[in-house]
């Protein structure tokens, strides 16, 4: 199935929840998603047997630069069954950057949201264990946000060298 | 009154619940890994992997260089198959630059000699995983035997591109340098010395009695969980299913050679189950040969002669994102690349295999031993480099 195809599917059953399609003509285009309701849509893209994405390939946080007010999550999935892939996309304001898990559909996103709260700060409601993985327990800040300032003493050591 | 008080004692139905902290620095934990096991005596009641020692931020590094200046960045996420991680973030950077006009495309000598070293490298990464794996479990031997056959590897590869162990070779539109003269005679002798090695292997270490009981009906990851954890490569492959991104998406020139997938399956005779750690490990035994018959495939194949990079004026990848993945001998090495069309990356996310193997952790280890915790991290064959980045 192609991505106009499950844009048509998604449009059908969620209205206005998601976004007009964009074709990017170059490279890969993404279906933009209400931020809200991301554990509902991809509730469907599992179950619904003509897309079945069973497998989720990447999770990723993204910010475009330092002026802008947003901050993004990308879901990259995968069927196993059909193969067919689809990139989903949700914008969250850098002010609230709040969304809902995904965790229990794909397991996969367990650690890669726990990822992207670490990297970005992006909150994931109702994940069961949204603690930092890659950096310390008491690092200040989201290093991945365009606007990132490392601090200049972290227990004691000096950080810029 | 005391006395009778004392009847009565508040008993935890856990009291003997204990915290063990294994690692950071274990030597059966492949890298820096720490584990926080909670036992109830032998049996782990839960384990808890806490990683993050080797973080460096390559993503964030990446954003401050240019495409060419990342590669090397790459070589040091899997150290032990570097030649497969370049591999990667050039596949990706030239699926971007295929939009662009100037870029000429990779010539096909270069894709020969691609998949000359990556397959090479896939055979020092199975013999690496192997040589540890038996060594975790308590069988010096074979690790000597595999450390020997990987050092004439890295030695071809030495004398390639110089380095033995973060290449830097595959460059974005090619390679960096052309091979030496005779190099692919001495790619001959290896094979030819190799190929017999992994049925030796497989009576050294495979069939002994002792590693088929540490190993058989352990950790048991059948193909739904995997999928459902987005576990990928030989630990998908050792639960059943046959999906390999160079037979099943081919890239570069995949499609032009004859192999198989290997795949695990229930073996009565010594016990095993599909998914257990045996056959995990077995898959990588089986993918050796497949990379030798590549290898084999492309010597009686004459190489064409030609450039061995594509003419472009600059990486500047219009602008745009993509993801794009590939088989590293761990599973599937994903780049996701957002680009302005300037020299530098918006975002580059590595996604790697090995996180989303360690992650399944936690699940495969409940309700089994202390012992059963080392046959499963090297059985889901981990480079820590990889998963911290």
């Amino acid at each position: 199935m192609i991505i106009e195809e499950i844009q048509g599917l998604l449009c059908e059953k969620f209205g206005e929840k998601i976004s007009p399609f964009e074709a990017d003509a170059v490279h890969d285009s993404c279906i933009l998603v209400d931020p809200a309701s991301v554990d509902v849509i991809c509730r469907y893209l599992y179950d619904d047997e003509r897309l079945a994405f069973d497998m989720l390939m990447c999770l990723s946080g993204l910010d475009l630069s330092p002026e802008d007010e947003n901050l993004s999550v990308v879901y990259h999935l995968f069927s196993d069954v059909h193969l067919h892939k689809v990139p989903i996309k949700a914008v969250v304001s850098k002010e609230n950057p709040h969304l809902p898990t995904v965790e229990n559909i794909w397991k996969t996103a367990n650690w890669h949201e726990r990822e992207a709260y670490d990297l970005f700060g992006i909150v994931f409601e109702g994940h069961s264990d949204l603690r930092r993985i890659l950096l310390p327990d008491d690092w200040e800040g989201y290093p991945l946000r365009k606007n990132y300032k490392e601090p200049d003493i972290y227990r004691g050591m000096k950080v810029p060298y | 009154m005391a006395t009778e008080e004392s009847k009565f004692i508040e008993v935890q139905p856990f009291s003997d619940e204990m915290v063990l902290s294994m690692g950071p620095q274990h030597p059966s934990t492949h890298g820096v890994l720490k584990l926080e096991l909670r036992l109830d005596g032998e049996i782990v009641r839960e384990a808890i992997p806490h990683i993050g020692y080797l973080h460096r931020c390559f993503e964030k590094h990446a954003e401050n260089l240019s495409y060419p200046q990342i590669i090397p960045f790459t070589d040091r996420m899997d150290y032990i198959s570097a030649m497969n991680q370049n591999w990667g973030f050039c596949l990706a950077v030239e699926k971007m630059m295929a939009a662009d006009e100037k870029f000429s495309g990779v010539p096909e000598r270069a894709e020969y000699l691609r998949v000359l070293v990556g397959e090479l490298n896939r055979i020092a990464s199975h013999l690496l995983s192997f040589g540890t794996y038996g060594m975790d479990i308590g069988a010096f031997t074979p690790f000597l035997y595999a450390f020997r056959d990987r050092e004439e590897i890295l030695l071809l590869f030495e004398e390639i591109c110089g380095a033995r162990l973060t290449y830097n070779y595959i460059r974005i539109g090619g390679v960096s340098r052309d091979m030496p003269p005779n190099w692919l005679d001495h790619v001959k002798n290896f094979i030819d010395y190799f190929e017999p090695k992994v049925d030796e292997y497989n009576t050294l270490l495979t069939e002994n009695k002792i590693f088929i009981a540490r190993t058989v009906k352990v950790a048991v990851l059948d193909e739904d969980m995997a999928i459902n954890y987005g576990i990928t490569g030989p630990n998908l492959r050792g639960a059943g299913k046959k999906w390999d991104l160079r037979k099943d998406e081919p890239y570069s020139i995949y499609d032009r050679f004859d192999f198989d997938v290997p795949i695990g399956h229930d073996i009565p005779r010594i016990g095993a189950v599909l998914g257990d750690c045996w056959n995990r490990y077995k898959v990588r035994m089986d993918e050796m040969k497949e990379s030798v018959r590549i290898i084999r495939q492309i010597l009686n194949q004459k190489i064409p002669e030609g450039p061995i990079m594509a003419q472009y004026k600059a990486v500047r990848p219009p602008a745009g994102e993509i993801f794009d993945r590939s088989e590293a001998p761990r599973g599937e090495l994903g780049f996701y690349i957002v680009s302005d069309g300037s020299v530098k990356p918006v975002r580059l996310k590595a996604k790697s295999p090995c996180f989303t193997a360690l992650s399944a952790l936690q699940e495969l280890s409940k309700g089994l031993m202390v012992a059963d915790i080392i046959a499963i991290i090297g059985s889901i064959d981990i480079v820590m480099g990889e998963i911290d980045r």
